[in-house]
């Protein structure tokens, strides 16, 4: 029931967000709107929704979004070079690295971050085993153990306190 | 002031999506394509959308600016995977180049 409360806060913030300026005729569709949402989704939003309330999440999530934006742009422009090599700079292949992280939220992260970062993006993921299968467009290694240390070890860490 | 820093990210981000087009055309395989056009395409694209929120500022269109930059951030990573999860379980090779396929081996 909780999940659904801030499922209906968020949703709601959306909408007057997407709908700003604020006037009343969007304050009053709002209500309907986000409740059918809320209904519809029912607790799919968190299992685990006491998390919310710990603060030291949110303040690794604020060191956590610079960092990511810095690892995005550095994949920017790994990316663009090895595009404008005249030699084509690639020497790809799918390596399998492991992870720790347990919980969907924190998995969906980890793939999202390794997929906007130089070089790597995810193509499977399996959740029991905690294998990740990294498709790297300039293979280092293709040791598991040593991709891992490459590749999951600088997300991990904070993720994991974040979201696990 | 302003005005100069909205157009100079709308140049960056229009020069990276210019990348992210040439690394579709020139890399060998899905795979690699994805890389480019995931990474490039992504921030090419909230850097437009963030030089429309410094010209518009917190108006109708700035604040739905912002809003697209975070659903572009959260999807297209997700849209990339399962593009590659489809291409490689529907059969597609890796290019010849490639060195190593760790998922065809666990996949047997």
């Amino acid at each position: 029931m909780k999940s659904r409360m801030v499922l209906f806060i968020i949703g709601y913030l959306i909408w007057l967000l997407l709908g700003w300026p604020v006037d009343l005729q969007h304050v009053l569709i709002g209500l309907p709107v986000a409740g059918f949402v809320t209904f519809v989704t029912g607790d799919l939003f968190s299992q685990r929704i006491h998390r919310l309330r710990q603060i030291t999440r949110y303040v690794w999530f604020c060191y956590y979004v610079p960092m990511f934006l810095w690892e995005c742009l550095k994949a920017n422009i790994d990316v663009a070079l090895r595009v404008l090599n005249p030699s084509l700079p690639i020497n790809p292949g799918i390596v399998r690295v492991k992870t720790t992280l347990k919980s969907d939220t924190a998995l969906t992260f980890l793939a999202n971050s390794i997929t906007l970062t130089p070089g790597t993006f995810c193509v499977d993921i399996d959740p029991k085993e905690g294998i990740l299968y990294i498709h790297w467009i300039y293979v280092q290694s293709q040791d598991t153990e040593k991709a891992t240390q490459l590749i999951v070890k600088k997300f991990e860490n904070i993720l994991r306190k974040i979201f696990d | 002031m302003s005005e100069a820093i909205g157009t100079l990210f709308i140049v960056v981000g229009l020069g990276f999506d210019i990348f992210g087009c040439i690394g579709l055309i020139r890399l060998p395989d899905v795979y690699n394509r994805l890389q480019a056009t995931t990474k490039c395409v992504t921030l090419g694209t909230c850097g437009i959308l963030f030089g429309t929120f410094i010209l518009k500022g917190f108006c109708a269109t700035g604040i739905k600016a912002l809003l697209t930059i975070v659903f572009l951030l959260l999807t297209s990573p997700v849209a990339a995977h399962a593009l590659a999860r489809g291409a490689h379980k529907s059969g597609v090779k890796l290019c010849d180049k490639s060195v190593c396929d760790k998922y065809a081996e666990d996949k047997k």
